[in-house]
This record gives structure tokens, C-alpha cells and sequence, in this order.
């Protein structure tokens, strides 16, 4: 079973503030990370290839140093990586074409896998893209799914049921947080992994020719957060709560 | 042609009201896209709410489908020349629209929260960031298609008197190689938590699902109220259904007072109550990102405050 997955880097949302001056959020000298639900990708990868046999590729289009960030999921268990650098504009079209060159150069896959949406972004394009290019059936949102060796089966959280889909293969799967809960690497796989390969293939060697974006980002702005922070604390309940209950009827909310 | 697709009505109607505003600025029709029931008092409703046109399209597809209602879409977009295409945000329209605008070669932007023409152009707006910023983006491909979640746009009044075009089509798509075998209905609670005037959300602080019932016994305090919840305990532990679930992956709340109990503030969390008027967050741990993002807070315990608020709440109203 040869499984794909695409996974992207990200900053940590988390620590992006606000530049009072300018309103423009801050990402320089930000942590990076791979997107969380790529993680959760990687890891049912790992558990279908360990039941089934096979190999984990882990494609990704992005930033010329993120070598260091796509070992952690060499650690993790995969076994190879191309990482198609990109430091221009992330354009999904762009994206999405780059990583059907990359895919094509792999040879012969049997599941693609991507997570949901990614932490920074949350639009969920590039799975659905992807499939659409290869002209394969995508199931997304999985919760729970169980590789055969002729088809695969798939439980899809949509938040008011639960749809079963089985395909044949090949196919790709997006899934979601709940899925597992992606391993944490020892020492000894981190050190096991520096010696796997991470190719890199130029955006000129994976398309004859790169589509120019299809979305332009004309403005990003901030939004404050600001909140009064009042915070009752080191005082008995019953003053906590009567101090609270005196603000909101003030607000007048009681 | 401004063309729009959403499964569900309400979410139809609002796109239609703005669909209608676009169309006209484009000075270009607005059509309406029904799949799958020869529905034609549906269809006279969307011309009433704004519609010029509606493709009521038959087919030999069951349940909705990403890869066949690309198809679908894919050939009506052409035929109509559209060049604005509205898809309805909820899970089915969000794995469809990249779809389709892959095929297309074109640009999508999701869950956009506004849009104008700008000199002919399509500018949207849309939350990054899990809400810390804006992003303001310009279409640059020759069609755009935009995912727009439910209560961004009001619906136009119906307009009884309004004319348009029903036209019914029959479209044959390839069919996918995957198959559904089984459609589990969750469990419903009915409930709206993106009308609510107070919402008491519970997180992992409480320990049972039974608990949850301090909960409401808080909402129980104001009119308008509703329980919302932090992912886990929709997602991971099924306490209560995805209908309570408020964040980034979830619904986006904006009422007068909104309690975040035994919750942590997880970026994601903040992203669905961001907009709340008043935030009160009740938690065991001084340190909890949600007291940042709090206007007034008790660092102690539910088990203890609930009560006690509960009592001093209903006191305070006699
Ligand atoms: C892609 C993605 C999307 C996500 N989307 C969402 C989303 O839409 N909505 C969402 O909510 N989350 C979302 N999350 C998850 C989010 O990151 C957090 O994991 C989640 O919000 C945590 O939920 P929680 O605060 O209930 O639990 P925890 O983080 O476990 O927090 C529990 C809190 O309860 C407090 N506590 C414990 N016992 C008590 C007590 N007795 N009294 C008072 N306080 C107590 C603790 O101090 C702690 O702060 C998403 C995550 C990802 C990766």
C-alpha cells in the first residue's frame, strides 16, 4: 500500500499579536510547525501501512527550510519526503498544481491523505483540488477509517449524522482531529530519521509551468481583542461570585 | 451570470439577498441552482427572493456527491457563463467548491464574509488567523467561486410579484467509484446557538455529561439562552450534539453575555465567541488563556461557583 501525504507547514497561530500601530499581525520570528491535522494524517498513514504493509510519503509544497519541520514526521514513522519549495504567495490553485507534479513523480500511490483544513488558514482546498486533478473520489471529514486490501472505508463526521463511504482504491481522504492521536517521536526515531530521505524537486521540475495565482491577498488587517479582564481570584466563592453578579447587573444583563 | 448553490434553503435565501446585490452591480443575472427534486414551489420562492433564473436539474445522482455535483455544477457554469459562483459553506459546499474550482482552474475563497465589486473586480473578505486578522482578496481567475457560511447575508423580503425563468434540465454525471453504505442521523437538540442572546458554554472542566446540568441551570437565568460547548466534548466525547459546538470548526456565536466554563481558550475556541458582547469565563487555573480573552472571570471551581452563582443570579432578580 503506497500512501501520500500532503502536509503543510504553518506558524503557530497561537503566538501571532496584533502590531498596535501598523494593525497588521506580526508573523516574523514566529515558531513552525506542521499543521496539526496533517499530524493526525500522518499517523493514520503510519497505522495503514504498519497493518498493511507499504510506504508513507510525506509530500509538501512550501518553505525552502522546512526540511527541519517535515523530519518530525520522518520521525514519526514515514519514510520518505519530496518538499517542493515555495516561498511565494500560498495560492491554492498554485499549491494544488504543484502537488499533483510532485505526486506524478512518486509513481503509483494507492491512498492520498491530507487533514481537514489547515490551523492557519482553515479553508480545506487543497484536498478536494487535489483529488479533482487526479480525478479520483475524495472522502473528507473522516473520523474512522479501515484500509482492505481492495477498498477502503470511511466514516464521515458532516456534525448532524455520520455518512459510511467505501471506495476502491486510489483515493484520497481528508480527516479530521478526532481520528487518533499522532504519536510523539523518541530520541531514538528522531536520530533514526536524519538518515531518511527528504528529496527536493524545484516548481520548475514538477509542472512545465507554473500558473500564476488565481487569489490575490490585497490587505490583511488585525483584530483587536481587547477585553476588560476582570478577574476575581484569591477571595472566597461567595465574594467572587456576588462581585461578578453586581458587574453584569451594572452591564445590565440581570 | 451570478450563479448560487446551497443545499440548504435558509442558507439559499440569505445567499440569493446578497447573490441579488452582486448581480446587479455585475449588471448580470442571478440564478439559482436545485438539485435533485423537481421542486418548482422551491424554485418560485427563489425567484421571489431574488432569483432571475432557476436550473431545477434532474440526474441520475442519489446523495450528494463531491465528484458528481462538480459535474453538475461544472456544466451549468460554462452554459450560463457565470462568472460569480456562490456555494453554500456547510460541509457539502465546502468540499464541493474546491472541488469545482479545481476544475475550472479557478480561484476560491472560503467562508468569505463579505464581498463587492470593486472597477468590475471581486473583493472579499474573509477571517484568517483563527480570527486574529482579515484577509481582503481579489479574484484574479476568469471565475471565482466563493463558499459563504450561514447568517453572513440577510435574505431579501419575498417579492411575490417577481417573474423569472424555471428551467428544468435533466444532467447525467459519470459515477464516483465510492459508494455510501450507511447515513447515521445524530442526535438533534433543536437548538441555535447563533441566534442566542446567553450562551453558557461547557468545556473538559466538567467531569460527567450529567453535569452539564449546572449548566443549564444558569442558562436557566436569562431569556434567549442556549448551552454551547467546546469541541472535545461534542467531537471527542459526545456529550452533546455538533448543534452546541462553538469555534473555528464549529458555529460563530455573537451574543450579549457568553460563559466559557471549565474552558480553556484554546485559539480555536476564542474564534467561534470572539464577537460575544461580554465574555465571563469561569476556570480552576489562574493561568488559563481564556482569562485573557475574558471580560470579567472567577478563578475557582464549577462545581463550587455554579451554584453559588446560580442563587446569587436569582436573588439578585427578586
Ligand atoms: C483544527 C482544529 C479545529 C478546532 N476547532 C475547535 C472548535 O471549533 N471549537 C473548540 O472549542 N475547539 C476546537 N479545537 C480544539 C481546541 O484546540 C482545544 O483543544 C479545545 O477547545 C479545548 O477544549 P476545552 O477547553 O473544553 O478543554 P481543555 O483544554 O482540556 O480545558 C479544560 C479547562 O477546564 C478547566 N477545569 C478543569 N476542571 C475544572 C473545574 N472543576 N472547574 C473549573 N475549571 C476546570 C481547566 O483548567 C482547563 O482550562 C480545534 C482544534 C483543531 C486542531
Amino acid at each position: 500500500m503506497n500512501i501520500i501525504v500532503c502536509a503543510k507547514q504553518i506558524v503557530n497561530v497561537t503566538d501571532i499579536r496584533i502590531d498596535k500601530k501598523t494593525n497588521k499581525p506580526v508573523l516574523q520570528g514566529l515558531d513552525n510547525k506542521i499543521s496539526d491535522i496533517d499530524k493526525n494524517a500522518v499517523e493514520e498513514a503510519i497505522r495503514v501501512r504498519d497493518e498493511k504493509g507499504g510506504k508513507v510519503t510525506i509530500i509538501m509544497v512550501g518553505p525552502s527550510e522546512a526540511t527541519e519541520t517535515v523530519k518530525e514526521l520522518l520521525a514519526m514513522g514515514a519514510d520518505e519526503a519530496l518538499l517542493i519549495p515555495w516561498d511565494q504567495d500560498y495560492d491554492y490553485h498554485v499549491v494544488s498544481e504543484l502537488l499533483i507534479g510532485g505526486i506524478k513523480k512518486l509513481g503509483d500511490y494507492d491512498i492520498i491523505l491530507c487533514g481537514e483544513a489547515s490551523l492557519d488558514l482553515f479553508s480545506g482546498q487543497i484536498g478536494p483540488r487535489v483529488a479533482e486533478l487526479l480525478d479520483i473520489p475524495q472522502i473528507t471529514y473522516a473520523q474512522e477509517i479501515g484500509a482492505d486490501d481492495e477498498k477502503v472505508v470511511g466514516d464521515r463526521n458532516l456534525g448532524d449524522s455520520i455518512v459510511t463511504v467505501e471506495s476502491s482504491y486510489p483515493v484520497l481522504i481528508t480527516v479530521t482531529k478526532e481520528i487518533n492521536e499522532p504519536r510523539l517521536p523518541s530520541l531514538m526515531d528522531i536520530l533514526g530519521a536524519a538518515n531518511k530521505p527528504i528529496e527536493i524537486l524545484e516548481a520548475d521540475d514538477v509542472v512545465s509551468e507554473v500558473s500564476s495565482p488565481t487569489v490575490e491577498t490585497i490587505d490583511i488587517t488585525g483584530v483587536s481583542m481587547d477585553r476588560k479582564n476582570i478577574i476575581y481570584e484569591e477571595m472566597p466563592v461567595g465574594e467572587a461570585v456576588s462581585k461578578l453578579v453586581e458587574s453584569l447587573g451594572k452591564e445590565g444583563v440581570i | 451570470m451570478v450563479l448560487a448553490y446551497a443545499g440548504k434553503k435558509q442558507l439559499m435565501l440569505e445567499m440569493l439577498g446578497k447573490g441579488r446585490e452582486l448581480a446587479n452591480e455585475l449588471e448580470k443575472e442571478l440564478t439559482a441552482v436545485i438539485v435533485g427534486d423537481e421542486n418548482h414551489a422551491l424554485a418560485e420562492e427563489y425567484i421571489q427572493y431574488g432569483a432571475d433564473k432557476v436550473f431545477l436539474i434532474r440526474t441520475n445522482q442519489e446523495m450528494f456527491k463531491a465528484e458528481e455535483y462538480t459535474q453538475i455544477l461544472t456544466g451549468l457554469i460554462e452554459e450560463s457563463e457565470s462568472e460569480l459562483v456562490l456555494i453554500g459553506s456547510n460541509k457539502d459546499g465546502k468540499e464541493l467548491a474546491p472541488r469545482l474550482a479545481a476544475k475550472l482552474k479557478a480561484g476560491c475563497v472560503s467562508e468569505c464574509t463579505d464581498i463587492h465589486i470593486d472597477d468590475g473586480d471581486i473583493i472579499t473578505e474573509r477571517t484568517i488567523f483563527s480570527g486574529k486578522a482579515v484577509a481582503k482578496e481579489k479574484i484574479n481567475s476568469k471565475q471565482g467561486i466563493i463558499t459563504v457560511p450561514s447568517k453572513t447575508f440577510d435574505p431579501l423580503d419575498a417579492d411575490t410579484g417577481r417573474n423569472g425563468d424555471i428551467i428544468e434540465k435533466e444532467i447525467m454525471v459519470d459515477p464516483s467509484r465510492s459508494k455510501i453504505i450507511d447515513v447515521k442521523e445524530m442526535e438533534h437538540s433543536g437548538v441555535n446557538v447563533e441566534d442566542a442572546e446567553v450562551i453558557v458554554s461547557c468545556g473538559r472542566g466538567f467531569d460527567n455529561r450529567e453535569d452539564i446540568e449546572l449548566a443549564e441551570n444558569l442558562a436557566a437565568q436569562f431569556k434567549g439562552r442556549a448551552i454551547g460547548c467546546s469541541r472535545p466534548i461534542s467531537a471527542d466525547l459526545n456529550w452533546l450534539p455538533e448543534e452546541h459546538w462553538v469555534g473555528l470548526s464549529g458555529h460563530k456565536v455573537k451574543p450579549r453575555v457568553y460563559f466559557a466554563v471549565g474552558i480553556s481558550g484554546q485559539i480555536q475556541h476564542i474564534a467561534g465567541m470572539r464577537d460575544s458582547d461580554i465574555i465571563v469565563a469561569i476556570n480552576k487555573d489562574p493561568d488559563a488563556l481564556i482569562f485573557d480573552n475574558a471580560d470579567y472571570g472567577i478563578v475557582g471551581d464549577l462545581y463550587k461557583v455554579l451554584p453559588e452563582l446560580i442563587d446569587a443570579i436569582e436573588n439578585a432578580k427578586t
